[in-house]
């Protein structure tokens, strides 16, 4: 009986990581499923879904060598994971301005109030070492409406976030 | 009322490339009835090509007057279309009742000047854009065997501006119908 795994893998970024980690499953009979691979800060990070027959220990010990020439972290959790889960974002938020502390916190609760459940969020810094501008992307799902988080997010700009430039776009998927 | 069964990614007849439409008999008008009712049961049900179940022939059906205040051409029927002008580009994202579980944003032309003959064989003429241009694109797309995964853009630092975009500084009293409606 398989069983869905969480893999977390993180690391100095160095080429061929990708390459290895997966010929290790690959070879010692795992099936992957969804993935996200990032270079965070020069870190290599990805979380990888595994369908594996064998338990945690098992598992680990097909990456041990790749892990140990590689110098990875590698975190395994057994998961409640499927596949065919999609849910299509209806919403697209994008957030600047210089960087400081809180912008992620204060933005995300206030949406989190008016209904946002958040499916992708990807953010980054930008600009300089003295100028540092901080830029946020959102998507997700309206479950009180598109109306009310642009209310709360206009709210918050008036308030408290003068200087955030913030922008708000339904996403129209169109299916054929 | 009969429905035709939907061939999914990855069946290989998808990638075929449909022939054009020769006969516009009576055969032909009771496939586009099933086809009808087909994209009408669909999710979308916005759009479909004849490939899409399994017949390769160059047929497109067309109907985007479910989406709110756009511009279109209603229910249309489009056999052997052919696009003889693009202009402008847009990122938008697509779905595919041929590709379930699964959406992505793709760049299309905004503009374009469409022929094709009608169920009759009757040739038209139309000035298609925004959604309804979108669609034809993605239709004529099957008809050459292609889907919209073949075209997708990155999800991630798809930095891209619509033509228009909501800015909540100056967008001071976005309603719920304008924001829905766009």
């Amino acid at each position: 009986m398989s069983q869905w795994y969480m893999l977390t893998l993180v690391g100095k970024d160095q080429h061929g990581i990708v390459a290895k980690v997966t010929s290790a499953l690959y070879k010692g009979g795992c099936n992957l499923g969804e993935a996200s691979m990032l270079r965070l800060g020069g870190n290599f990070t990805i979380m990888l879904m595994v369908n594996y027959a064998g338990d945690n220990k098992q598992l680990y010990d097909l990456l041990k060598e790749v892990v140990l020439e590689l110098n990875l972290h590698l975190h395994i959790d057994a998961i409640e994971g499927h596949l065919h889960q999609h849910r299509d974002p209806e919403v697209r938020i994008t957030v600047h301005g210089a960087d400081r502390a809180g912008i992620v916190a204060q933005v995300t609760s206030v949406l989190s109030e008016a209904g946002l459940n958040i499916l992708d969020l990807e953010s980054d810094v930008g600009g300089s070492v003295e100028n540092p501008f901080y830029i946020m992307h959102i998507e997700g799902i309206a479950t009180q409406g598109i109306a009310l988080l642009s209310q709360a997010l206009q709210q918050l700009l008036a308030t408290q976030q003068p200087d955030l430039k913030v922008q708000l776009e339904p996403i129209e998927t169109l299916v054929m | 009322m009969s429905l035709l069964e939907i061939l999914t990614y990855p069946d290989p007849r998808l990638k075929t490339i449909s022939a054009p439409v020769t006969e516009f008999d009576a055969k032909l008008q009771a496939f586009l009835t099933d086809l009808e009712n087909t994209m009408r049961a669909g999710p979308g049900g916005v759009g479909i090509a004849a490939p899409q179940v399994g017949r390769f022939q160059r047929i497109v059906l067309l109907d985007v007057s479910s989406k709110p205040k756009i511009k279109h051409h209603g229910n249309l029927v489009l056999i052997n279309p052919e696009i003889t002008q693009w202009e402008g580009f847009e990122i938008g994202r697509e779905g595919c009742m041929s590709v379930p579980d699964y959406t992505g944003n793709v760049i299309r032309a905004q503009y374009l000047h469409l022929m094709a003959q009608d169920q009759h064989g009757v040739q038209h003429e139309y000035d298609m854009e925004g959604f309804e241009a979108r669609a034809i694109q993605h239709e004529l797309d099957h008809l050459d065997g292609l889907l919209f995964i073949d075209r997708l853009v990155s999800r991630r630092h798809d930095l891209f501006r619509r033509k228009v975009y909501v800015s909540i500084q100056t967008q001071p009293h976005l309603s719920s119908e304008k924001a829905i409606d766009r």
